[in-house]
């Protein structure tokens, strides 16, 4: 598997740390119901046998925050930006 | 199907046309008192108890593929009781005592070997988390030794203890783990659940769940619909999936974990040896090769097969560790899919949808379970209260805060 990073180009799995869902939204901690929105947030996943969206981290590389969509079916790579020109829009819960 | 020495004389003076299938290939019925969901060691073992401890024989297992042909026929075979915590431990043994009687519970020969699981480790510090563990064990009455350098050398002579880097000091051993035929424990599961009255029904998928006043009362398959009065969900790495068809959203992401044989040798690895410095661990088969293993590949995946960075990891654990096999040849590698829980534990518990059970996140470690999930799963779904030894395995201990964390990695699946 390679992950075609925006800064490095096409770059092997083994220089990036996988973090997971990449459309998790922090709760805001002052809203009422905050201690349900935060279980969900912290331990609650869709976990899709297909589409997926995910973040990565170039750490043997540009050290930078990534933002893919890959077929968790397949490994297959859909798109690669950076984590900050890519925020999602309001997830679905 | 019954197997002797003498049906086994017979067979092999007849060219083996004799046999017959070792259980029966049943076609759905439309309604069930239990339907489980999952043909794998779990589903399986589960039935097998529903019929024989707790009298409930009017059970279909429903699985999508063939039986076997989930995680319960693609792991390393390790059965072990070694856990720290409290919420762990009892329930491991509990598995360990039930394999230790299994062959002669369901006459069928699972070859299980308590050839030992010996963790080294490589540093003070390694070692004192390794005697805390070992005690842990002891207060729950489960045999533990810690061995020094010497100890270990005189089982593994071969192993590389002076390492610059990472010098083997020694190990903690369970002398009553080791190994197990997996697909024999799917198949002796099967024989003694359909010897029983138990449906087994291969190649229905379930699509979907049938609800009536917010209870589910029977499921939707590839073969038809199949009414239930309880349905158990054991579908190891696809929980989420079919959690998700009842509306429900799990505490679990699904991962691809690798494993590796080499070409057959003599015998030369004498039990479970694993790696404290790294992630690889190693046996060796009946039949020679040399099965090992390592850490999960790391990223969300129901593709059933992994990366190379992973091939390449293990194998330099295994170098690092015993550089003897560096000359053998790698036969097969292959994937499957782990449902990694997020603090790393399993669940077996009742869901917040009516008639719907959870036997889930077993991580790549439910193997050495298979007995006593099932026993526990057969339990809570005949008595609807669950066995004093799963009792910690709650579906609400994330919202609740009682995590069941061995390492203490936080809930970051692929730290666990
Ligand atoms: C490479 C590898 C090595 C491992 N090594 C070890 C080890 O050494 N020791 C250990 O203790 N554990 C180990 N494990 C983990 C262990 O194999 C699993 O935790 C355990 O087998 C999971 O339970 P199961 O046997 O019921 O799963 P499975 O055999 O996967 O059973 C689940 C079944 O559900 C079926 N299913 C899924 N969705 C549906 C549906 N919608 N309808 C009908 N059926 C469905 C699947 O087809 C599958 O057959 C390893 C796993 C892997 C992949
Ligand atoms: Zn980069």
């Amino acid at each position: 598997m390679r992950i075609t990073c925006p800064y490095c180009g096409p770059r092997d799995v083994a220089e990036f740390t996988y973090l997971g869902d990449g459309t998790l939204r922090r709760p805001d901690p002052a809203a009422p119901g905050a201690a349900a929105a935060f279980h969900d947030y912290v331990y609650l996943r869709d976990n899709p046998a297909g589409r997926h969206t995910e973040l990565w981290y170039h750490a043997g590389g540009c050290r930078s925050w990534l933002r893919a969509v890959r077929d968790t079916r397949t490994h297959a790579f859909e798109s690669v930006a950076l984590a900050t020109d890519s925020v999602p829009s309001e997830q679905a819960q | 199907m019954r197997f002797s020495v003498l049906s086994l004389a017979r067979e092999a003076l007849t060219g083996h046309r004799g046999w017959t299938p070792t259980w029966r290939d049943a076609a759905p019925r439309d309604a069930y008192d239990v339907v489980i969901i999952g043909g794998g060691g779990h589903g399986l073992a589960t039935a097998y108890y529903l019929a024989k401890e707790f009298g409930i024989r009017n059970v279909a297992v429903l699985e999508k593929g063939w039986i076997g042909g989930g995680n319960v026929g693609r792991n390393t075979t390790i059965i072990r009781s070694n856990y720290l915590l409290p919420g762990n431990e009892p329930f491991y043994e509990q598995a360990m005592k039930l394999w230790e009687g299994l062959e002669q519970d369901f006459n069928y020969n699972a070859m299980v070997s308590q050839r030992g699981v010996l963790n080294l480790y490589h540093s003070d510090a390694q070692r004192d988390a390794y005697a805390r563990r070992g005690n842990a064990m002891r207060l729950n009455g489960v045999d533990s030794e810690l061995l020094d350098r010497d100890g270990v050398r005189a089982m593994a002579p071969f192993l590389t203890f002076d390492d610059a880097r990472f010098p083997i000091q020694g190990g903690l051993l369970q002398r009553r783990g080791g190994t197990a035929r997996h697909d024999a424990v799917a198949w002796g599961y099967a024989r003694g659940a359909s010897d029983r009255g138990v449906d087994i029904v291969q190649h229905c998928e379930v699509t979907g769940f049938l609800r009536e006043a917010g209870r589910v009362v029977g499921v939707e398959t590839t073969r038809g619909t199949i009414r239930a009065g309880k349905i158990g969900m054991a579908v190891a790495g696809h929980s989420s999936r079919v959690a998700g068809m009842a509306g429900l959203r799990l505490p679990i992401e699904s991962h691809v974990l690798q494993a590796f044989v080499s070409e057959g040798i003599k015998p030369l690895i004498p039990g479970v040896i694993t790696f404290g410095a790294g992630h690889f661990y190693i046996s060796q088969s009946d039949k020679g090769g040399l099965v090992f293993g390592g850490d999960i590949d790391g990223y969300n995946s129901y593709a059933q097969r992994g990366n190379l960075a992973v091939v390449e990891d293990v194998c330099e654990g295994g170098m690092a560790l015993m550089p003897m096999i560096g000359r053998l040849r790698l036969l097969r590698s292959w994937g499957g899919i782990m449902d990694m829980s997020m603090d790393g534990s399993p669940i077996i518990d009742r869901t917040p949808v009516d008639g719907l059970y959870l036997n889930a996140g077993w991580c790549y470690g439910g193997f050495k379970a298979t007995p006593a999930s099932g026993f526990c799963f057969a339990h809570l779904l005949a008595r609807d209260e669950p066995h004093p030894v799963a009792a910690a395995f709650r579906l609400d201990r994330f919202a609740s805060g009682h995590l069941i964390d061995e390492k203490g990695a936080g809930a970051q699946p692929n730290l666990h």
